[in-house]
């Protein structure tokens, strides 16, 4: 056994653990901490795979800003696992056909058939001074264009749909507006008043 | 290497060579660190107009020292309805993404343990993942104080990473590489081929993104000693609370330097091109690296003995509503500057 192959062995083995426990721990932040640790590995695996921009990318997208944005939120929530338990069986064998149903049409799409290893042509080591990142590039922007676009046209639209949907002005609110702030000069505020010199105490 | 090559296995050969360079980057950063806390004690003592610690060794350099030992005897104190697993690695996880970042850092031309293609990528990645340490250690410390300090925290970390982020892309613009090293040739030439003219207000915007990033003055509301105690590490004593402490300033040092690599020009002369360069031609790049590294770090310490602390939503409206805008507009500058070829940075 190659040490890559060693290491792909690990990598697998600590994120299907992980993938598991993100279903299995009842408590939130524990399941989102082992989604972080599942994210982890399979950079890993993408690393041996020589794709270290998407490997870097994972984690600097997923790791450091999704899940960062997911704990803040799961970490404030108080969730009543009582009240969650309690329509299981009611709900478990409707949960369990969508189940299979999901489970049978991912495996038609994600099959041998479509993408099995034979599909593929072999990996080929590429040189050291070889640049992923150029390449993906390169490629991103003439190949897939369009789709490329098309993608960023349908984040742009969910952004503003969704600061559309939490937008609200409220009359009562009251705001600062930073440059009168700054604007602000001494005489707005502070009035001088002139006035006669009292007169001075004689001293004897 | 060929030493260790002839009497050992090559695999095994390699790994002891890398490990012995960690350990050869790792042991001065640890020393740096140390005298670092010394230097910010003096440094605010001075501009406070008083003499900082001076009790231990000649001028009190024995200081971190003996603070190190006393922080090392003391006990560590688990809160009892802590999570005791996660409790014990919000530490490391702190301190590690911030050693880690060294392994593809240039000290030199040739003096680099990792010279990765996507150098750049990999820093941001890993200096995105350092906030984990103070969002787990204020969720597991089960105090109110705590995950006061890691909401606040983890808020103010994302929102700035977004500006620091697009301040590194105007750097990997004008570079064309995430290779630091060719970022660091890129600026060759003399002192004003350095990215610092062209990127100007990406350099003030990428290391006041740096100084909110570790939570430093005036942006350390994770802190806050006034409102919520000491926020995060509230719950944390002895070592645990150390290497908190050493995980904050080895980012800061690595901030720092990151500044002077990208927008200094690195290990490269300032005399370059002028009559003084071959007077100055002994000095070690390394030496020039970290003279540019010591601006920025004292930047930090007197920031924080001259600003107040910055109010929340100021925080907020900073990042979002002033670094990103202007982060935008320049890089779209500098990307036609690029393709106008503007002499000489960019041909």
């Amino acid at each position: 056994m190659t040490y890559e192959l060693f290491l792909f062995y690990v990598f697998s083995a600590a994120l299907l653990y992980a993938s598991t426990m993100v279903i299995t721990q009842r408590n939130s932040v524990h399941s989102a901490l082992f989604l972080v640790l599942a994210f982890c590995c399979a950079a890993g695996i993408w690393l041996l795979a020589e794709a270290e921009f998407l490997a870097i990318v994972l984690i600097l997208v997923y790791v450091g800003a999704v899940m960062v944005l997911f704990l803040f939120v799961v970490m404030m929530l108080d969730v009543d696992r009582a009240s969650n338990r309690a329509g299981y069986m009611k709900y478990a064998s409707v949960g369990v056909l969508i189940a299979v149903v999901l489970a049978v049409e991912i495996m038609l799409v994600v099959g041998p058939g479509n993408f099995g290893l034979e599909k593929y042509p072999a990996l080929v080591p590429q040189a050291a001074d070889y640049s992923n990142t150029k390449e993906l590039g390169r490629v991103l922007y003439t190949v897939y264009m369009y789709p490329f676009e098309l993608a960023a046209v349908i984040l742009l639209v969910a952004i503003i749909a969704a600061i559309g949907l939490t937008l609200r002005k409220r009359p009562q609110t009251r705001y600062q507006d930073p440059s009168k702030q700054v604007q602000v000069k001494a005489s707005d505020r502070v009035r001088i008043v002139k006035m006669a010199t009292e007169k001075k105490m004689e001293l004897k | 290497m060929e030493l260790l090559d002839s009497f050992l296995p090559h695999d095994l050969a390699a790994v002891i060579w890398i490990v012995l360079k960690i350990v050869l980057i790792v042991l001065p950063l640890m020393g740096l660190v140390a005298y670092y806390t010394l230097a910010e004690r003096k440094v605010i003592g001075f501009m406070q107009v008083r003499i900082g610690p001076n009790r231990v060794g000649p001028n009190g350099l024995g200081q971190p020292i003996a603070d190190a030992l006393k922080l090392m005897f003391k006990e560590i104190i688990l809160p009892t309805k802590a999570n005791k697993t996660l409790f014990l690695i919000a530490p490391l996880l702190t301190l590690g993404p911030a050693l880690a970042a060294w392994a593809v850092f240039p000290f030199d031309a040739e003096l680099v343990l990792a010279d990765v293609n996507a150098g750049l990528l990999y820093i941001l990645a890993l200096t995105s993942v350092g906030v984990y340490g103070v969002i787990i250690a204020g969720w597991a410390s089960n105090s109110k104080y705590a995950l006061l300090g890691a909401v606040r925290s983890a808020a103010q970390i994302v929102s700035y990473e977004i500006a620091m982020g697009f301040a590194i892309v105007g750097v990997l613009v004008a570079a064309g590489s995430l290779n630091l090293g060719d970022i660091v040739r890129a600026q060759d030439g003399s002192l004003f081929h350095w990215f610092w003219l062209p990127l100007f207000p990406l350099l003030v915007i990428y290391f006041i993104s740096g100084v909110a990033e570790t939570n430093r003055a005036p942006f350390d509301v994770a802190e806050g000693e006034s409102e919520i105690v000491a926020g995060f590490h509230v719950e944390y004593s002895g070592m645990t609370f150390a290497v908190f402490f050493l995980g904050e300033y080895a980012n800061m040092i690595l901030i720092s330097a990151l500044t002077a690599l990208m927008f200094l020009g690195g290990w490269l002369s300032p005399f370059q091109g002028t009559f003084l360069e071959p007077i100055f031609s002994w000095v070690p790049g390394i030496l020039w690296l970290f003279l540019k590294t010591a601006i920025f770090a004292f930047l930090f310490l007197w920031f924080r003995a001259t600003f107040p602390r910055y109010r929340y939503d100021q925080i907020m409206r900073l990042g979002w509503k002033v670094f990103i805008p202007i982060t935008i507009v320049w890089i779209m500058v500098v990307g036609l500057a690029v393709v106008l070829e503007l002499p000489w940075w960019f041909d």
